[in-house]
């Protein structure tokens, strides 16, 4: 008989043994090594035995009458040293073992970051069996909290299970959302919210520092700086195959052992199976293709002929409740078109990828009843091309209609209030049309619903759409873009209403039909959640168009133009100095003075622009803001102090106006005046707010522009002091990003929802100092200076290009 | 083919790009929300608009000039638009982002 050396009772290799003793009970005798003090159990229940939905006697795969009946020799708890390949001998702690055939199932080992406070008690991976029952020892302790470092399928087990025995637990993950390798943003977003919901607090982009603690482990410290308090830390960022026993034994080993289709390594009677092996440069961690490995290698010791191949995998995670499935490859690859569908109300999200007419990959969230169908379909390389309509339905599809977007608004109860302005509810609009309102200037008459702000004027309209059915014949609102059906000003008001504060949440809860919208929709959305999440969401620079993201106006030739601020048109000697210096060391084409009283540098390259900012910034220029949608210029005259007509010091007002107001976003650009007296010599009646100083006190007017169409201000309010001006200016720059459409100048904006409406809201003494207190907070975010911001060498290298061959390539 | 190693994936922002130089030009290479990497010229069709400036939402790039519109795995303008881009074998390969040879000894374009 001959000998069989087996290092590690793992899954792959204890499938190995069940399929030898099935086809040849007599052919080798077998001698068994484990590190750990036991044998096959299975790893992947080891989930909910954390939880507690289990126990480990529920999960052994092995027991001891199954070794015996089958003479192994188990030696469990025994390490294994080393592996002399001459004599063909595996070297344990306690003897050496000979062999004919030897299998390495040395499984991997948890990736632990070597960060400072990695080694204290407390800190643990989540591997095996006693890592299990530490952590649920650990759970044992009333009010206790834990953090888990790593938000892929094993961190989220661990994380779902200690939260089910009781524990405080954050999750910690580097990436933008959760299980990145096997989830797109969509269904992260869903997954994240789903374990919230559960209680477990979840922080994406979460880089962590340092664990804290002396003799035990106190706690996690965030590169932010953001301190977690922690009695169990929870290590899950990967595993690293174990190939240190292959390597010393001189097998060829690269990311792992490598083997053959046949399982064997370098040595012909040494074999490997499972998350130890590297096959044609893959390596293996879920357990259906450490299955098929250990048939084909069963099959090899049994002398037939078998041969391994990689093939498509899926994943499911094992927490009650969370319901994803993602097979396939969804990512990388070329020619391929997404179906994506979402259900918001059920918290559904479904994506297939197609590729030539047939489906590559998916993934599903929330409900994952078809997901076998469509592994089946990727798998079997299923023509999609004649159901590709329906597939998206699944096989069960039965033709039926797609979702009526009525339902919401006719679901609604009659006391739900539609017109948060003027304190409309449902019942009295649907009886305004029961009693004979046919359109929406009717309905306004009748019940002043969207007479004001007119943000509800979508709900109206699908209100008389519903109550008359097919005899309204709506005008219907323009949708944002071919993403969605929504207008700007629904996604506004969901956006508000349903608290959405990140893009994927906007484009799961209201139905996107793209992946991750267009050009049109995403500076949109991304404005709308900063302007009204400041603290809770971060500015995407990928959802901004070209000016915006690179702080600077783009050229027609592909450079940019810099422009400092020049606080109401003020300079002095020192600045003028320092811009004639950058404009001759960067060699800038054309130097323009504005129509916004500043200097424009025209012609700088893109990768100069760091620099020429720093320069700047050195002598106390900041960034003008030229080329945003936010506040531009405060334009000035001399006022009082100089001008024989003067009556007020516009100079100084403009100034504060333009400290105030600079750095934030709005729909669109705002520019300013402040004229000295009525001859209006700062032209402040052609500017989105525009104040005109008069003996009494100041005179301010809002909706003025000269752009496309040219505009002059209406009056809003008449006030006495310089105070008073200035919270007026800020209370309607703040209501004008609280309700704009993106992309609406003021005068349009005003044009929708009337003065009449703006002048009343802005009267209200609490309304106003509100607004003023949302516009600081705001800005305690976003009044920073971008230039200084961008003067890092990180900066430097983000705005050069990745890669220049122009110089090697002349050599 | 014979691959040049062009820089790291994480060095390309997420639905963003980086541009490289080459002698016959700017080669723009896009990084999607799902980490797939694209290259094509830095060039629109229309007026020559710096394409790795554009928003980049699912395989599509939007020229941050005049908006037009390309689908990165074909260079095709989309839309009513008539034109297109060239594009370059590019792949991933251990974080680290690999361009086809080929690409910088293209002619002119």
């Amino acid at each position: 008989m001959q000998k069989l050396v087996v290092i590690g009772a793992g899954m792959a290799s204890g499938r190995v043994l069940e399929h030898l003793f099935e086809t040849d009970p007599d052919a080798y005798d077998v001698t068994l090594f484990n590190a750990e003090p036991r044998g096959n159990y299975n790893r992947i229940m080891l989930s909910p035995v954390l939880s507690g939905e289990k126990s480990y006697d529920e999960i052994v795969t092995h027991d001891d009458d199954w070794y015996g009946e089958r003479n192994i020799t188990c030696r469990f708890g025994e390490r294994v040293m080393g592996i002399d390949r001459a004599r063909k001998v595996v070297i344990g702690e306690h003897g050496e073992a000979p062999y004919d055939k030897l299998i390495l199932g040395t499984g991997s080992d948890p990736f632990i970051i070597p960060i400072e406070g990695h080694d204290l008690p407390g800190v643990i991976s989540y591997r095996d069996l006693d890592d299990t029952n530490a952590m649920i020892e650990a759970s044992g302790a009333p009010g206790g909290s834990a953090v888990v470092i790593g938000g892929g399928l094993l961190g989220l087990e661990a994380a779902a299970g200690l939260r089910l025995r009781g524990m405080e637990v954050t999750v910690l993950h580097l990436a933008g959302h959760l299980m990145e390798r096997q989830l797109d943003e969509a269904a992260g977003y869903l997954l994240q919210k789903d374990l919230e919901k559960r209680g477990i607090t979840v922080l994406t982009g979460a880089s962590t520092k340092a664990i804290r603690g002396t003799d035990q482990v106190e706690g996690v410290t965030l590169e932010d700086g953001t301190e977690i308090d922690a009695g169990l830390v929870v290590m899950a960022v990967g595993i690293r195959p174990a190939a240190t026993l292959a390597k010393e034994a001189g097998l060829e080993v690269g990311k792992a052992v490598k083997v053959d289709a046949q399982m064997q390594t370098s040595d012909p009677d040494i074999y490997a199976v499972g998350e130890c092996v590297e096959f044609d440069g893959t390596l293996f961690g879920l357990v259906a293709p450490l299955y098929e490995q250990a048939r084909v290698l069963a099959r090899t010791l049994a002398g037939e002929e078998d041969a391994f191949v990689v093939k498509q995998l899926s994943t499911k995670l094992k927490v009650t409740g969370c319901d994803l499935f993602s097979a396939g490859d969804f990512a990388e690859g070329e020619g391929r078109e997404d179906i994506v569908f979402r259900d918001p109300a059920r918290g559904v999200y479904k994506r297939l990828v197609i590729e030539d007419d047939k489906l590559v990959g998916a993934v599903m969230y929330g409900d994952t009843a078809d997901s076998n169908w469509f592994f089946g379909l990727i798998k079997d390389g299923t023509e999609i091309e004649e159901m590709r309509e329906t597939l998206i339905f699944g096989p069960g599809f039965q033709g039926g209609a797609a979702a009526d977007p009525m339902a919401a608004v006719a679901a609604l109860p009659p006391e739900a209030e539609i017109c948060g302005c003027n304190g409309v509810c449902k019942g009295q609009i649907v009886d305004a049309i029961q009693d004979g309102a046919t359109d929406l200037g009717t309905v306004k008459t009748a019940t002043k619903a969207s007479a004001s702000c007119g943000t509800c004027t979508n709900l109206v309209e699908q209100l008389l759409s519903v109550t008359l059915g097919a005899d309204y014949a709506g005008q219907g609102a323009q949708p944002v873009c071919g993403c969605t059906d929504l207008s700007h000003e629904d996604v506004r008001r969901l956006i508000k209403s349903q608290e959405l504060k990140s893009q994927p949440a906007v484009w799961q809860e209201l139905a996107w039909k793209t992946p991750n919208g267009c050009h049109v929709c995403r500076p949109a959305i991304n404005y709308y959640l900063l302007a009204d999440w400041p603290l809770e969401y971060a500015d995407d620079p990928q959802s901004r168009f070209v000016n915006e993201r690179n702080h600077a106006n783009i050229q027609k030739d592909g450079t940019y133009s810099v422009v400092p601020r020049m606080w109401g048109g003020l300079t002095n000697a020192d600045e003028l100095r320092a811009i004639a210096d950058a404009a001759e060391k960067y060699a800038v084409q054309t130097v323009k003075v504005t129509g916004g009283q500043r200097i424009d540098l025209l012609g700088v390259k893109k990768e100069d622009l760091p620099a020429i900012w720093s320069d700047l910034n050195a002598a106390g220029l900041v960034s003008g803001h030229a080329y945003s949608k936010g506040l531009r210029t405060v334009k000035t005259c001399v006022g009082r102090e100089h001008c024989r007509f003067g009556t007020q010091d516009s100079t100084a007002l403009g100034v504060q106006l333009e400290k105030r107001l600079w750095g934030s976003w709005t729909p669109h650009k705002v520019k300013l005046g402040v004229s000295g007296c009525p001859r209006n010599c700062a032209e402040a009646t052609c500017k989105d707010i525009g104040i005109v100083c008069v003996e009494s006190g100041f005179e301010i007017g809002v909706g003025g522009a000269a752009g496309m169409d040219v505009k002059e201000v209406e009056p809003l309010v008449k006030v006495a002091t310089e105070d008073e001006a200035e919270a007026w200016v800020v209370a309607f720059v703040q209501l004008y990003r609280e309700h704009a459409k993106y992309l609406d100048r003021a005068y349009k904006w005003i044009a929708k929802v009337g003065l009449d409406w703006v002048r009343e809201t802005l009267s209200d003494d609490a309304t106003r100092a509100a607004l003023v207190e949302r516009f600081d907070l705001s800005q305690s975010v976003y009044q920073k200076d971008p230039w200084a911001e961008r003067s890092d060498a990180k900066t430097r290298r983000d705005y050069a290009p990745l890669a220049d061959f122009t110089l090697e390539a002349a050599e | 083919m014979n691959w040049i190693d062009i820089g790291a994936l994480d060095d390309i922002p997420l639905r963003g790009a980086r541009r490289i130089k080459t002698q016959s030009g700017c080669i723009a290479v896009f990084r999607t929300a799902d980490d797939e990497v694209f290259a094509t010229g830095n060039r629109c069709a229309h007026l020559g608009g710096p394409l790795s400036e554009g928003i980049v939402h699912d395989r599509k790039v939007t020229c941050p000039l005049h908006n037009w519109v390309y689908d990165l795995e074909t260079g095709k303008a989309q839309g009513a638009d008539e034109g297109g881009i060239p594009t370059y074998a590019v792949r991933v390969e251990d974080g680290r982002v690999m361009l086809d040879a080929a690409a910088l000894a293209r002619d002119a374009a």
